[in-house]
């Protein structure tokens, strides 16, 4: 009797827990929500940009913070999804005619993969299957083939290079280094107009809740304790009867259709995608994102992207120089003090606080978990 | 009686060293075998070999009377009763000793289930039987770290229990216990064994006299000998190679 109700109580103790996450997550969203009463259009429409690296650092702490797999090139997946976009917008403005870079570069008719770009549900739909049916070849051959850990960073670090050189190569197609940019309007919504923007905006944040709301409800299934069983132990899991590949791939395609997501999100409202947002620079960058906030809880991702982000507009704007020593030091400072992350952090301290005899116990599981 | 294990044959071998030489052996159902030998005698590559982690170069190991367990991948011969533990405990330290459990008991590993089917009544209860038999019950909310070494290869062993496996594979389930922990983990194993057959890995010679039904003696990859107990003592070659080393297991404890 004593120990189920010792068990109700831990398990109520847990529900807490993970409210509070859910508690933080949607004070946090309140705060977005209401920010365009404070703030005016242009740093509204900064703070869009924001939110979409938020859905992709997502994404990335599912692989990542979850499963261990450390992907050095979702700058690919972001950079697809954000192109994919980018074709449509550029497609909208150039109203009917060949985009000028393509006419500049000598094309007279439009490549045939651009055209289905000119449907924006078919754009839309392209910016998720293209990263993750890219996704789901590469993650097929690796995971399959057991190649795993730094090898599988260097491997993905690789990508990031190739789609890098390959988009910069293509400059008829894709806009070379320049990347694409000069779009007018999205459905017909003119895209300098602050209604637009704001509409925008608000797209931006809806889709980081359901993100968000559909990645805590998989972590909370047993697929979210699988995912952390692969982290801890690939080989136990296996030897439990699972096939480790499929759920690697699974998390690596479901990660890559949410950096298509953002891209998505990214590009009307920064208006412009270059090969630059896809390579090995910015595909770090996300992951510091979510060192930063703390990998492996979801409402850490989130305020790594935002805060890191927010953190290098300030910056930059005063001390253009300073930031790459700025985010490379704190780095380096997050892995030595805190490897948690800021969440990370905010729990050792809470549980400090409130530590009493009757709770050590109950606190140290659930730190964990 | 039946057999459950038919190893025919068997040889792995890794850049041309022959782990495993010709290995031929048949373990009955029910039973408690040992594989005993001096480190390097092939032990836990048989094991390897049997539980798919090492693909054999020749021979076969039948299990169940037909099926070739070499040509199933590992998952797949943990799905068809098959469970094997390492030397190491490997367990799941983010999480409780309940859902290292929960992990295991589940059947269908699909990605489908793992996401949309939680554990029905009989799985739960399923678990706490297994907690209790293997007594971490009291524990079971606490995640590993917080278990001791002997307790950590308890849990190991009911995981492997909660798979329902109908052959259990054990690499040195017992090195680095002491004797009370030893004699409840052969308690233990000869409860198993009364719906399971066990293949254990062991070197400590007292824990494989008190529970072995049968042993088989490796050396160099090959047996040197095979039988009970008494009959594997008194061969002079075993003697030789092995016991009359004072025993390896002598030394570890």
């Amino acid at each position: 009797m004593t120990e189920a109700n010792d068990r109700n109580s831990q398990f109520d103790f847990r529900r807490l827990i993970k409210s509070k996450e859910l508690l933080v997550f949607a004070f946090l969203i309140l705060l977005l929500v209401f920010a365009p009463l404070f703030l005016s259009i242009f740093r509204i429409n900064l703070l869009g940009k924001f939110i979409a690296y938020a859905i992709l650092a997502i994404g990335l702490d599912l692989i990542w913070g979850f499963t261990g797999i450390l992907s050095l090139g979702h700058g690919v997946f972001f950079g697809l999804g954000a192109y994919c976009m980018a074709m449509y917008l550029k497609l909208e403005a150039a109203q009917g005619k060949l985009p000028d870079f393509m006419s500049w570069s000598g094309l007279e008719s439009l490549p045939w993969f651009w055209k289905p770009f000119t449907n924006s549900a078919l754009a839309f739909a392209m910016a998720i299957l293209i990263p993750t049916g890219l996704a789901f070849v590469i993650g097929f051959f690796t995971f399959k083939n057991r190649i795993r850990g730094v090898y599988f960073s260097i491997l993905s670090q690789a990508l990031a290079i190739i789609f890098s050189v390959l988009f910069v190569g293509q400059q008829a197609y894709t806009g070379g280094t320049n990347g694409l940019t000069n779009y007018r309007s999205i459905m017909g919504f003119s895209l300098s107009s602050d209604t637009t923007k704001l509409i925008l905006y608000y797209i931006s944040l809806a889709l980081l809740v359901v993100t968000y709301l559909f990645c805590n409800f998989l972590v909370k299934r047993r697929i979210g304790r699988i995912l952390v069983a692969i982290r801890d132990g690939e080989n136990r899991v296996r030897f439990s009867g699972y096939n480790p590949a499929t759920y690697k791939i699974f998390v690596y395609c479901l990660s890559a259709a949410i950096a298509g997501l953002a891209g998505a999100v990214f590009v009307p409202q920064v208006g412009i995608i270059s090969p630059a947002e896809m390579g090995i620079v910015p595909s770090i960058e996300m992951v510091i994102w979510v060192a930063i906030g703390g990998r492996g809880t979801l409402i850490g991702a989130v305020i790594g992207a935002i805060l890191v982000n927010a953190l290098k507009s300030g910056i930059s704007d005063s001390f253009p120089d300073v930031w790459s020593y700025f985010i490379g030091l704190a780095f380096v400072l997050v892995v030595l003090l805190m490897p948690q992350g800021i969440v990370g952090l905010v729990k050792e301290m809470a549980r400090k606080f409130k530590q009493t005899p009757n709770h050590t116990e109950h606190l140290s599981t659930d730190k964990a978990a | 009686m039946d057999s459950i294990l038919q190893i025919d044959n068997l040889t792995v071998s890794f850049n041309g060293f022959r782990a495993v030489n010709h290995v031929k052996t048949e373990v009955e159902k029910g039973e408690i075998r040992f594989f005993i030998g001096p480190n390097g005698a092939g032990k836990t590559t048989l094991l390897d070999a049997i539980c798919g982690r090492v693909k054999p170069q020749s021979g076969q190991v039948l299990f169940s009377g037909n099926l070739d367990v070499t040509r199933y991948s590992e998952h797949e011969i943990v799905n068809i009763g098959i469970g094997r533990k390492f030397q190491v405990p490997s367990v799941f330290t983010h999480m409780s000793v309940y859902e290292n459990m929960e992990l295991a008991v589940v059947k269908d590993r699909s990605l489908y289930s793992s996401v949309f089917h939680k554990l029905n009544k009989e799985q739960h209860e399923r678990i706490e039987e297994i907690l209790v038999t293997i007594g971490l019950y009291k524990k079971r909310l606490n995640t590993p770290k917080a278990l001791s070494h002997g307790e950590k290869q308890w849990l190991e062993i009911g995981m492997l229990l909660a798979q329902e496996p109908k052959l259990m594979l054990l690499d040195e389930p017992v090195a680095g216990m002491g004797r009370s922990e030893t004699d409840a983990t052969g308690k233990l194993l000869e409860k198993i064994a009364q719906n399971c057959t066990i293949i254990v890995v062991e070197h400590d010679m007292e824990f494989v006299r008190d529970y072995a039904t049968k042993v088989t003696v490796l050396h160099e990859g090959a047996i040197l000998d095979e039988g009970s107990v008494s009959e594997v003592q008194s061969n002079q070659k075993v003697i030789d190679v092995y016991l009359g080393r004072g025993g390896e297991g002598e030394c570890l404890m």
